[in-house]
């Protein structure tokens, strides 16, 4: 191989390399990942407010024993949430998410439930136990409420990415394989926090 | 004639191609215009934004004193803010938005905290930053809020109840001591960034040396052949131009540093 060709082909390889990057190739997959991160937050988000409950529920019962039906509500909505696992592979299943928050908001509303019914309870409501429970449950409500809405942001970026031009000559050819993530509808009552009055 | 006509009809044809594409172009710049409204957050001016009018001159004083104290000696970046009105939103997206939008708190390290005050709508929030959930929990930010601060708004003592609320987070954030360190008196650049400006250098260089190489092995009777020298270039990292953000210098006002919340903090009302 002359000296010229080679260097042909090495000046061929860098620009490959360049214009790859530089013509958007990373942009798909960037996105994708951001896309599972925010799951990933969304899920931890999740799971800390399910360990939270195991605390508040004997915190109640030690006050109010005769709440049984509210008490179990919140143990079986929580074991429920917890089965409901998303893989990262799995975003891309709309009945899926669809499942994960059906047994998501169940929980949510039985938390609701307990909240509205421990306020009954004098001795309970100024237990410090409590309160600290409470205000936990409360900011971990907040930032499921963040991070639900970081990762709705995220896939929206990620579908546009598919979508729209430039990026959409790579979803076309190299990243035909990647499909739109499905959306992460906001229901109203999971969106807020439940209300505390102290 | 019928040239200069054709001509004619090429020239208006370029025009109007010109017009269109013009069209084109103040049209998206109006719609990312409009998009780019919505909820808007105030100017980040000092550590005290008063933007209610709250506070008192003095007040506002000692606050900022206390916390551009707080700032210089852990690096935290405490920022209260009266807010005259939520527009129409809850407080906690509210402080989220504006949190991030303002950039509290070291990038690396995310160690900011904003206190908001919105008084038309009687809520108050603390917003902790995700490096400083460990020490100011949503408990204890919470307890700060119903004992500190709502008591003594509800009186209408907002004075009170802001610095009151400002000396309690400050207190638990220097309990900790392993949030009490000093900051380091230079801020080392991104790295990366750094990388990213040499880079292009790099590339010429590696490309000059090879093409030196390979003309020395050619004249010395072509001794390698096949598979030259593989470059592998640097896949992620590509972005074009500088984008750090490299915000807080400590002189030409003050700024964020670019860290961020995830919603960590507790809110209440009065």
């Amino acid at each position: 191989m002359s000296f010229s060709s080679r260097l042909r082909n090495l000046v061929a390889i860098a620009l490959l390399g360049l214009s790859l990057s530089a013509c958007g190739y990373n942009t798909i997959p960037t996105a994708e990942e951001t896309a599972k991160a925010r799951w990933a937050d969304v899920q931890n988000n999740y799971q800390r407010r399910a360990d939270l409950i195991p605390n508040l529920v004997a915190t109640v019962q030690g006050y109010a024993k005769q709440e049984k039906d509210v008490l179990t509500s919140v143990i079986e909505a929580r074991a429920k949430a917890t089965q409901v696992h998303i893989d990262a592979a799995d975003l891309t299943d709309p009945d899926k998410i669809k499942q994960f928050q059906a047994a998501q908001n169940q929980l949510t509303g039985a938390l609701g439930r307990l909240l509205a019914v421990s306020e009954n309870y004098p001795d309970l409501k100024s237990n410090q136990n409590f309160l600290a429970l409470q205000s936990q449950l409360e900011g971990t409500e907040n930032r499921i409420a963040v991070a639900r809405r970081d990762y709705i942001a995220a896939v929206r970026e990620y579908n546009l990415t598919l979508r729209t031009f430039p990026s959409v000559l790579w979803a076309m050819t190299a990243f035909r394989g990647n499909k739109p993530m499905a959306e992460f509808s906001a229901s109203d009552d999971a969106q807020k926090p439940p209300t505390v009055k102290f | 004639m019928a040239k200069g006509a054709r001509a004619n009809f090429y020239a208006s044809a370029a025009s109007r191609l010109w017009l269109t594409a013009a069209f084109c172009l103040i049209f998206c710049l109006v719609a990312a215009g409009l998009r780019a409204e919505g909820v808007t957050f105030p100017v980040l001016t000092g550590h005290v934004v008063d933007q209610a009018n709250l506070l008192s001159p003095q007040v506002r004083q000692s606050l900022e004193k206390k916390l551009a104290d707080l700032e210089e000696k852990s690096g935290i970046q405490f920022v209260v803010a009266t807010i005259a009105s939520l527009q129409g939103q809850e407080i906690e997206p509210y402080a989220n938005d504006l949190f991030r939008h303002w950039g509290l708190g070291e990038k690396t390290k995310n160690n900011g905290v904003l206190m908001v005050v919105a008084p038309k709508e009687k809520k108050i929030r603390i917003e902790v930053g995700y490096g400083l959930e460990g020490t100011l929990t949503d408990a204890l930010s919470k307890i700060v809020i119903v004992n500190a601060i709502a008591p003594r708004f509800k009186a209408g003592d907002f004075a009170g109840g802001v610095t009151r609320g400002v000396d309690d987070v400050i207190t638990i954030l220097t309990t900790d001591s392993s949030e009490w360190t000093k900051k380091p008196q230079v801020r080392p650049d991104n790295p990366e960034s750094d990388f990213d400006a040499v880079l292009p250098f790099l590339i010429v260089a590696l490309v000059i040396f090879v093409v030196w190489s390979s003309s020395r092995g050619g004249g010395r009777g072509g001794g390698r052949r096949g598979g030259g020298p593989f470059i592998i270039l640097p896949g992620p990292g590509w972005s074009g131009g500088g984008s750090g953000g490299s915000s807080g210098g400590d002189w030409g006002g003050f700024s964020g540093g670019g860290g961020s919340s995830g919603g960590g903090g507790a809110s209440g009302d009065w």
